[in-house]
């Protein structure tokens, strides 16, 4: 019987067809192009307020370096800094609260739309689906800070001049080492959501509704961020999946200083064993009643 | 490979939800391969709980089920892609089109072949009908409308089994007579189908073998034929004199009287008496009679007369 041995052992191919479908269904959902254009418009807002501010390319935006917020002082001088601006003002709420929408979307929709259960007994496989899942989320990440670089980069290309890039550390380097470190820092942002990723997605396995693993999502991400500015918890602070969020700014230091960075990366490794392992756990013995 | 006799099978399948509730109690199920099996039963009986057992997305408490032939849940990936399924109405993407819903039903199966895809997809649209409409988004269809594309995702492939949770709901008569149409014809090229309806009439009309469930229990399973002898038709006497008729026939042994106009029914009596002699003692009583005989048992009598109620909601 030559159909049930093509049901045995499928080709890697058709393994990996859930993974396609799924990718390319969520970009085609208006949810989350919405949620893209609104990343995609925060750098442009912030250019535009940068520019405003200076009064027309004045170079006397010296004064704002102190305050506001990180390399938005830099940005008159240099277009390439509204990138990293722009990661810097959208890292701590925008993009986690995207991806929280779309990891707590990924089960929990399907559960609630009813569509699981078809899924289910196509049958996708429960581990299949959750990986299939799981990596879109991830590819969700990746697209969404990739969305607020080229966004960043373009508004400042086209509002403020492009140059030799000063990093924090004092050297300058040429424009082109500094948009490699543009990329590389994008690719550390897009790390940095791995563990919302992993928590959206275990939430999502735990409610039949969709809106509430969003909620919930979204719900611990600002919790979890307000746990991190009380000094009175520093002890469990370096557990926290925000706690290293910011140190991609390290990138931009000459020699690199790697240790905030891979700490960053290694807590967010751990979120995504633990909560993936959770998510598993809970999905694949779950009574699917929705 | 041999194929087992019972495409579906159940010994002592039971389900107890976490509240305490027991959905499905010692289920003991046969459907024979080939046979279009009817699953009655009221709401609330345990019907639904039963097939989302047998499909694996629910663990049972106790008891066996196997799907042509093989444990389930175990042996889900490799029967559930020769088993297509309509579970408790149709569910969709209204967001996608009709289309790219059943692309994506079929991409979630792994062993489906993605170079046919697209060949499969038309054909099943074209088989219920939506070819037309396979391009608009799925939000905007009506309930029948999603009740065919759910029926097209379950015959994306060529299928051995499939299990059909009240396919015609929300059909209009000419819907409904479609796709009893093709369930007949899915079933006369040799795939079993099992299903569940409240229309008694159309399991009477399609189905060979029938099973009914009341409160979580299997009262019986058998052929159509044979559920329906199993219950005595009703006496029907059509007289204009009624109120004589009902005194003869209840000296006579006859239970359970009903007036309706001119037309007097009951229960024939237990003792198999002639019902020669109860026509000729009520024309004897001068009871005019226009018309005597008793009507064939419906699947409807034996329904009511194993549940004791009609299909109300099993408290």
């Amino acid at each position: 019987m030559s159909q049930a041995e093509a049901a045995v052992r499928p080709p890697a191919l058709r393994r990996l067809s859930l993974f396609r479908n799924e990718t390319v269904t969520l970009f085609r959902r208006w949810r989350t192009l919405v949620l893209l254009g609104v990343l995609a418009a925060v750098p442009v807002l912030v250019g535009i307020a940068v520019k405003i501010e200076t009064g027309g390319g004045g170079r006397g935006a010296g004064a704002h370096g102190g305050d506001g917020p990180a390399f938005v002082g830099q940005v008159t001088n240099n277009g390439l800094f509204l990138v990293f601006a722009s990661l810097a003002a959208t890292l701590p709420f925008f993009l986690p609260m995207a991806v929280g929408v779309v990891a707590g979307d990924s089960i929990a929709g399907e559960a609630s739309a009813g569509t699981l259960r078809y899924l289910l007994v196509a049958p996708a496989g429960r581990t299949r689906l959750l990986l299939a899942k799981f990596t879109t989320t991830l590819v969700f990440c990746l697209a969404a800070t990739l969305v607020v670089a080229v966004s960043a980069l373009a508004v400042g290309a086209l509002l403020f001049p492009l140059g030799e890039v000063t990093l924090i550390s004092g050297t300058t380097v040429s424009l082109g080492e500094g948009l490699v470190r543009a990329l590389a820092i994008a690719g550390v942002v897009a790390a940095s959501l791995v563990g919302v990723a992993a928590l959206g997605l275990f939430v999502s396995t735990l409610t039949g509704s969709g809106i509430a693993a969003m909620a919930a999502t979204v719900g611990l991400l600002i919790t979890v961020q307000i746990l991190d500015q009380f000094p009175q918890l520093h002890a469990v602070q370096p557990y926290l999946f925000p706690h290293y969020w910011l140190s991609f700014a390290d990138l931009l230091r000459d020699p690199v200083y790697g240790d905030q960075l891979w700490r960053n990366l290694a807590l967010q490794g751990l979120y995504a064993a633990v909560f993936g392992s959770a998510a598993w756990a809970r999905f694949t013995s779950r009574d699917v009643t929705a | 490979m041999t194929e087992p006799a019972a495409v579906i099978e159940t010994r002592g399948l039971t389900k107890r939800f976490r509240g305490g509730q027991l959905a499905v109690a010692g289920l003991d199920l046969v459907v024979p391969r080939g046979s279009v099996f009817g699953f009655l039963g009221p709401n609330g009986s345990g019907k639904t709980t039963t097939i989302r057992m047998l499909m694996g997305l629910i663990e049972p408490t106790a008891g066996l089920a196997r799907v042509l032939g093989e444990p389930m849940p175990a042996a889900g990936a490799r029967v559930l892609p020769r088993v297509g399924a309509l579970i408790e109405g149709p569910a969709l993407y209204g967001f996608l089109s009709g289309r790219d819903n059943l692309v994506r039903f079929d991409a979630a199966d792994p062993t489906a072949d993605p170079r046919t895809r697209a060949a499969r997809v038309s054909e099943a649209l074209e088989r219920v009908g939506l070819a037309s409409a396979a391009g608009k988004k799925a939000r905007a269809y009506s309930l029948g409308m999603k009740q065919r594309l759910g029926l097209a995702a379950a015959l994306l492939r060529p299928r051995e089994l499939l299990v059909l949770d009240e396919p015609t709901n929300g059909l209009d008569p000419q819907g409904m007579r479609e796709i009893r149409a093709l369930v007949r014809s899915l079933a006369s090229g040799g795939t079993t189908v099992f299903l569940s309806s409240h229309l008694l009439d159309e399991i009477e009309q399609v189905c060979t073998h029938a099973a009914v469930m009341s409160r979580g229990r299997l009262l019986v399973q058998g052929t159509v034929g044979e559920l329906a002898a199993s219950t005595r038709g009703r006496l029907a006497v059509t007289t204009p004199d009624t109120a004589d008729a009902v005194r003869v026939l209840k000296e006579h042994g006859v239970n359970d009287l009903a007036v309706a106009d001119d037309r007097v029914t009951g229960e024939p009596p237990v003792a198999p008496a002639d019902l020669a002699d109860l026509n000729a003692a009520l024309v004897r009583a001068g009871v005019r009679v226009r018309a005597f005989g008793t009507e064939r048992a419906s699947l409807e009598d034996a329904f009511v007369a194993l549940t004791g109620e009609g299909f109300d909601v099993a408290g």
